[in-house]
């Protein structure tokens, strides 16, 4: 029998286990449930957890150990049966059942915590283990002080991510530069002045913007923003004739987080409580008055925290990047000319035919976990920036 | 048609604010219904009255804080020092700065006790040197019996006051820029008894500079604060009088039944 089997065996006589416990106890109680210490529910599910926890525990260790052999099947079902008439022997009046689940309960809840923990400790750990592997064949001064990016097959590539660095964290400025005052200035719209039948057509409207996938948000980069941009701007100005560029990508992108922007100020806003509003308005403020100098420092917190959500998305974005910017590693400023982002790079050195071995593929983990330690730092320095001004104010 | 000021001018001479035919509409609520009244200047005026006849929505017509409610709709005549409120040339936004309101929750903003009391002046350009505002703030303070408490830590931020002592900034905002009217929701409602009555013994004292009203659900505070009462029931106010005069003598019904608690 493989494991899948003994697990569905377990899990009958768990099912089996809930009625015989549930039984058991009423029994005992000649049917008065007042006589009972804990509702007949909870007896059934304590009987649960002593037949499963056991039983689960022996067969994950012996799973883990080797494949599962009959023998493994039968020691596991015994000593869920076992447990499971152990568990019944017990069952009394004031056999205290509900606080053997409350317990039972409490630890499935850590259980799911740790597993988000464990997962995200896992990740780290493998980028990490990798990383080294990659600095192991290539010294971490070239790596982070390099202004050179160019990866050959044939070995001794020029690998520093200063280039791509500068490249995302242009085109995340530029895209933050676009969307923040739109997408602010629309949520105080939207909150502040909006009649209510303008905000239920118009709010839903932008929310679609964010639910477009980015690779159609790439192509409309590609085959539009991007030639209208060089050849209205760039070519006349005599700045570049590049369709791709970082003004490119990071327009399109501004649109694409128009919404997250919005939407979260927008409800911020909503929350900040009517007093104020009335008590600003009462001294004889204007509207806009009430707005910049009461409402938007009252929100402030959850703004920048729309902000820094915004900036984590655009530091990560890829496909808006690789159809608007293209794929050249460059350090310039001219924001008409194609460059590219950590991202895009991560990609194509995994594509094709990789060899784990090489620098040249390695470095992918590595440019990854800087980028984690990017986005760390900016959700870190989030959560002090609202830290600080909640003490300020609370 | 007939004009009010020249068929009623003794009231409009001695009043501070002159009422006639006010009605108040929600969506679907008749909430201020015709009501007339004569507030004098230098008194506190208390509004008594269940909850829900319509206190707060009148209070509110004073300032033309119902502006601000989408579904409110507004009717009749406020005079203000014989200026009507509702004329086109007159601009909400300056009303508001000589009729000052608090409210019934303390509302101070969050920002420093300095800036919250410092808010209005600056909104209105009342100081033109910061020293000049930095007077103005300890004025209102002093005024508002709170300066004592604060002094030390004006750059402290105002919310993290007690609640009497908010209620006192919220006053002290209200004084800083210079109304001349003070209108006040059941400033207490939020407020335990010691702090209720240094917000009284502040009322007042305001009454030396202002006209006060006030909005409360306690009788026993309309009698110590107020020298006018008028009593709100159902959207009408069926009596106004002195407040000593309306609580010994109350010459409508509806009145004696509300002060005697069969009402309410
Ligand atoms: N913003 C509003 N929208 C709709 N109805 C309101 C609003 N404010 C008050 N009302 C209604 O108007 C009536 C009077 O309310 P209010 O003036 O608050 O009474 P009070 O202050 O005397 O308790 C009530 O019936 C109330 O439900
Ligand atoms: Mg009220």
């Amino acid at each position: 029998m493989s494991a899948i089997w003994t697990l569905l065996t377990l899990l009958i006589l768990a099912a089996l286990g809930f009625a015989l416990g549930r039984a058991r106890a009423l029994a005992s109680a000649g049917g008065d449930i007042r006589a009972l210490h804990s509702l007949p529910g909870h007896y059934g599910w304590a009987t649960v957890l002593f037949t499963l926890v056991p039983a689960l525990s022996l067969l994950a260790l012996l799973t883990m150990a080797a494949p599962l052999t009959p023998a493994g099947t039968v020691a596991v079902v015994a000593l869920a049966l076992a447990a499971l008439a152990w568990s019944l022997r017990r069952i009394a009046p004031d056999f205290r059942a509900r606080r053997t689940v409350e317990r039972g309960v409490l630890v499935l809840l850590v259980l799911a915590a740790c597993v988000a923990i464990a997962t995200t400790a896992g990740i780290v750990l493998s980028m990490l283990f990798e990383t080294q592997n990659f600095f192991a064949q290539y010294g971490w001064r070239d790596f982070f002080l390099s202004t050179t990016w160019a990866p050959r097959f044939q070995g001794n590539s020029d690998l520093g991510i200063l280039p791509l660095l500068w490249g995302t964290l242009y085109v995340s400025f530029i895209a933050l530069v676009f969307a923040v005052p739109v997408g602010l200035f629309a949520a105080i719209y939207m909150a502040e002045y909006a009649s209510r039948r303008f905000r239920a057509i118009v709010k839903p409207g932008i929310e679609v913007l964010a639910g477009i996938p980015t690779i159609v948000y790439g192509l409309f980069a590609l085959i539009t923003v991007g030639p209208l941009l060089r050849d209205y701007f760039a070519q006349p100005l005599g700045v570049g004739s590049s369709g791709s560029s970082v003004m490119t990508a990071g327009l399109v992108m501004g649109i694409m987080l128009i919404p997250f922007v919005s939407s979260l100020s927008d409800d911020i806003i909503a929350q900040v409580p009517q007093s104020l509003r009335d008590g600003s308005l009462g001294l004889g403020a204007t509207r806009s008055e009430t707005i910049c100098q009461v409402i938007l420092p009252a929100a402030l917190p959850g703004i920048v925290g729309a902000v820094l959500l915004a900036a984590s998305r655009a530091i990560g974005e890829t496909m808006i990047v690789v159809l608007g910017a293209g794929a050249a590693a460059k350090l310039s400023l001219n924001p008409f000319e194609a460059m590219t982002t950590i991202t895009v790079k991560i990609v194509s050195q995994l594509t094709g035919d990789s060899d784990f071995a090489a620098p040249e593929t390695l470095v992918a983990f590595a440019l990854g976990l800087t980028l984690f330690a990017i986005t760390l730092c900016l959700n870190v320095l989030a959560l002090a920036i609202v830290r600080k001004y909640r003490e300020q104010y609370e | 048609m007939k004009d009010t000021l020249t068929e009623t001018p003794a009231t409009t001479d001695t009043a501070k604010i002159a009422v006639r035919g006010l009605q108040v509409h929600y969506a679907d609520t008749h909430a201020v219904r015709d009501v007339d009244v004569d507030i004098p200047d230098k008194a506190v005026t208390a509004l008594i009255g269940p909850s829900g006849c319509g206190k707060s929505t009148f209070l509110r017509c004073l300032n033309r804080m119902n502006d601000t409610i989408p579904a409110a709709r507004v009717t009749g005549e406020v005079r203000i020092d014989g200026e009507d409120i509702h004329d086109p040339r007159v601009d909400p936004v300056q009303l508001r700065a000589k009729v000052g309101m608090v409210f019934q929750k303390p509302n101070p903003f969050p920002k420093s006790i300095r800036d919250n009391v410092a808010y209005g002046p600056k909104i209105h350009g009342l100081t033109r040197t910061r020293a000049e505002l930095d007077e103005v703030v300890e004025k209102s303070l002093r005024r508002a019996a709170l300066w004592d408490e604060v002094k030390d830590r004006l750059n402290a931020p105002g919310t993290g006051l007690s609640g009497g002592q908010q209620q006192r900034l919220c006053i002290a905002r209200a004084i800083a820029t210079a109304p001349e009217i003070l209108l006040m929701d059941e400033p207490c409602s939020a407020l335990d008894p010691i702090a209720t009555a240094q917000i009284e013994e502040l009322i007042d004292e305001l009454r030396n500079r202002f006209a006060v009203v006030i909005v409360t659900h306690s009788m026993q505070q309309a009698a110590r604060v107020s020298q006018r009462t008028a009593f709100f029931h159902l959207g009408r106010m069926v009596e106004y009088g002195d407040t000593g005069e309306l609580f010994t003598n109350p010459a409508d019904p509806r009145t004696e039944s509300y002060i005697s608690g069969r009402i309410g």
